[in-house]
């Protein structure tokens, strides 16, 4: 009993002096979630350095976006949350922000405004999709090919994935139906304006299973997106599904004979959301943190690392060239009018509600 | 065993099918990578038993048979792609013309005790064989990783001047980007400091339990036993729950009442979590060393005097180093290449390396990967090797002879 009393009080003293400590300080260390690779590369040479260097704040690089969701329901649950700063895609926002695990935002007090003065909740525009998330890029799946593998005519369309007589050979796609169901139908005739509408009922989950079923035996499924660059650098594959950015890697960087195939490609976006329940110094951190990362010089400056385009519209006419290849970005943009000429926008509300049934339709005929 | 034993040319009807039949088996693993297996496999055993017949009946000149084999070889390598092709089409066409030679004069038979029978013969060499790509299969995946290290692209690919030996296609690239690339290093680090934390826990707590347990008035041996060996029985992912909701507890009591630190907090959580995992294998080995020790010794001991610490220090511990030290190694292991668990428990800050690695996969295939694990294998062959000298060593010390 004397031992539970004195815990107490030490606690509610420590947690006291926590809480005077805070006032007006932020946390001087900071764990900043993201996903690997050469998009984390971008972001630490866009906003990290630059963000350490002007505060002294010590940004620890955690690559677990892709299990975000699951750790943060975890972590929330053991009351003992780790991270200040999240990258995560919409749709995943989405699902944290409606279980309250993640901060709401408010874009025109927690946001920086346009040089011009355009507040952000217009600078973004559409792209808040939901009120936790704060949009960075926008980013497209789309394929690859390889040049020397295709033959003499290189692919223009979506189709050429579905048609194995005049490009056999193998195709990697995504291991999960989210824009294959969309390819499939759009190459079985449905037109694009009907692909949603025909995707909802029981038919067309079939008709695009279907579809699928005829390439089912020439593809190889990915899940990581460093597995279809991969797989066209070895020739393993003739063309794949990857997103845009690994796609310019491999081409511009690496020089590999592999060329991009716009046509169909699905935009999605990508952003941060700060975690719910945070200390009150690491949250102020965190917010520091969003508004200097995220303003318009910071979002056109992150495309000098990747070819993903930025999420405000006064960024776009800043994005200059390669940090070092010095080659113009604007064109590998998935945004740009070139390449945007038949796109898709990831539908979050059709998918939000027909995911768990469609994967699962998906995961079995994929197991047959 | 070293007989001699008579040997006699062997009939064509013998030499013809053996020789054909390894070729076959070479010519299906090429014509696989091609394309066809089927026609790899026939061509593979016509080409053997023709080289076969020309050989012995129409050359029959061993030195001169040998070189057209060699060259003959040889050029259908170069036709086909670089040097490193050339060497080895040069060195299977040495091989056939010596298993042809091998097949007909009968050598096979000159090492073997003279009564043994065909079957006999045959099983020799079977087993040898089966051995052999046993060790193929165990180490061929760790030295094709080393070549890839040094690719001078961002792929695990062989690239056509890689195979050219084209010093071009060759780098270091990687090996700078592990050693000078901040989030390895604080891996490496992380590991280096989590990992021998853990095992000196695992050792000394493991040594006491079966130390404790081999003792015969024990109450409940059985069960302590298996509870005590359970983390190495139950799935990993089921522990590293557990272990996850549990130190979340343990930490926020550390943090909110004892005032700690957060990254020592998070340290002492992973080093905790990886001793209990190491602590089974220091018991199962140090139990099975005491089978064998003299409970008569500590007696002994203590009829002269000796307090049960300056027993177990002096007596017993001496005695029993060998498991402890093994023990020890497999704790070292386990903490080192554990990746589940510190997922679960650790953030950020005590990234280890196999977790660095694992994201590396997931994420971004670089050959960093590679690199560090070429490292990992070079350090592992030096420590074992380090290791197995001292043991010769002090064998050869105390007068016996190395096992």
């Amino acid at each position: 009993m004397k031992l539970t009393k004195t815990l107490l009080a030490t606690t509610a003293l420590t947690v006291a002096a926590g809480m005077v400590s805070a006032d007006g300080h932020m946390s001087s260390e900071m764990t900043i979630v993201s996903w690997g690779g050469a998009y984390s590369a971008s972001q630490k040479g866009a906003y990290h350095d630059p963000y350490a260097a002007a505060n002294g704040v010590t940004i620890i690089n955690d690559d677990s976006s892709a299990e975000a969701v699951a750790k943060l329901r975890a972590m929330s649950e053991a009351g003992n949350i780790t991270w200040d700063v999240v990258d995560v895609v919409a749709a995943d926002a989405m699902r944290l922000c409606d279980e309250g695990l993640a901060l709401e935002i408010d874009p025109d007090t927690m946001l920086a405004d346009a040089p011009d003065g355009t507040k952000a909740s217009e600078d973004f525009g559409d792209l808040l999709v939901s009120e936790c998330f704060i949009p960075q890029i926008v980013y497209s799946t789309t394929f690859g090919y390889r040049t020397d593998l295709v033959g003499s005519t290189a692919p223009t369309s979506v189709c050429a994935v579905f048609d194995t007589e005049t490009y056999p050979g193998k195709r990697s796609l995504e291991k999960r139906p989210i824009n294959n169901m969309e390819w499939a139908l759009l190459c079985d005739g449905v037109a694009k304006d009907a692909v949603y509408d025909v995707l909802a009922t029981e038919e067309g989950q079939q008709q695009a299973l279907d579809k699928l079923a005829t390439i089912k035996d020439d593809v190889i499924w990915w899940s990581a997106g460093a597995d279809t660059p991969q797989l066209l650098a070895d020739g393993e594959v003739i063309m794949g599904s990857t997103y845009n950015g690994r796609l310019f890697a491999a081409i511009e960087e690496q020089k590999q004979p592999i060329g991009m195939l716009w046509d169909a490609q699905v935009f999605d976006l990508d952003g941060w959301i700060i975690p719910a329940g945070l200390s009150p110094e690491r949250q102020a951190r965190a917010l520091d943190y969003i508004m200097f990362a995220t303003d318009t010089q910071r979002l056109a400056d992150q495309a000098q690392y990747i070819s993903y385009g930025p999420a405000r519209k006064s960024s776009a006419p800043l994005v200059g060239k390669h940090k070092t290849l010095g080659i113009d970005m604007a064109q590998h943009m998935p945004t740009d009018p070139n390449n945007a000429k038949n796109t898709f926008l990831y539908n979050y509300e059709f998918w939000a509600d027909y995911r768990d049934d469609i994967d699962a339709k998906f995961q079995t005929w994929l197991a047959k | 065993m070293a007989a001699s034993t008579p040997i006699s040319r062997k009939p064509l009807s013998f030499v013809l099918p053996t020789a054909g039949g390894i070729g076959a088996f070479l010519g299906l693993l090429l014509g696989t990578g091609n394309g066809s297996g089927l026609i790899g496999m026939l061509l593979g055993a016509a080409i053997v038993a023709a080289m076969a017949y020309g050989f012995i009946v129409d050359l029959q000149n061993e030195k001169l048979s040998k070189w057209i084999s060699v060259i003959g070889f040889g050029i259908v390598g170069f036709m086909f792609g670089g040097i490193i092709l050339t060497i080895v089409a040069g060195l299977v066409g040495m091989f056939y013309h010596w298993l042809i030679y091998w097949l007909y004069e009968g050598r096979y038979r000159a090492k073997l005790l003279p009564y043994l029978t065909p079957g006999q013969v045959l099983w020799h060499y079977g087993f040898r064989c089966i051995a052999a790509l046993i060790f193929i299969f165990l180490i061929t995946p760790i030295l094709v990783i080393i070549p890839l290290s040094f690719n001078a692209q961002d792929f695990f690919t062989y690239t056509p001047g890689m195979l050219r030996l084209d010093p071009e296609a060759y780098s270091l690239k990687h090996y700078q980007d592990f050693f000078t690339n901040n989030e390895w290093q604080r891996s490496l680090k992380n590991s280096l400091t989590i990992a021998p934390i853990a095992t000196v826990i695992s050792v000394s707590l493991g040594t006491l339990a079966a130390v404790g347990l081999s003792q015969s008035h024990m109450p409940f041996k059985g069960t302590i036993m298996a509870i005590l060996i359970s983390p190495m029985i139950v799935p990993l992912i089921i522990s590293a729950t557990g272990m996850f909701f549990f130190y979340s507890q343990l930490g926020q009591f550390m943090e909110n009442t004892l005032g700690m630190d957060k990254n020592l907090i998070g340290y002492i959580k992973v080093i905790l979590a990886h001793a209990v995992l190491g602590i089974p294998f220091v018991i199962i080995t140090v139990t099975a060393t005491l089978v064998g020790f003299d409970q008569s010794l500590t007696r002994a001991a203590a009829n002269m005097g000796a307090n049960p610490m300056t027993t177990f220090f002096r007596i017993q511990m001496p005695l029993i180093l060998p498991g402890v030290i093994s023990g020890g190694l497999f704790a070292f292991i386990t903490s080192f290449d554990e990746v589940v668990v510190v997922l679960f428990i650790g953030s950020a800050g005590q990234k280890t390396l196999p977790w660095q690695m694992f994201t590396g996969l997931r994420e971004q295939i670089s050959p960093t990967i590679l690199a560090v694990a070429t490292i990992l294998v070079v350090v592992s062959i030096g420590l074992l090797t380090v290791v197995e000298l001292l043991r010769r060593r002090s064998e050869r010390l105390r007068g016996m002879s190395p096992a």
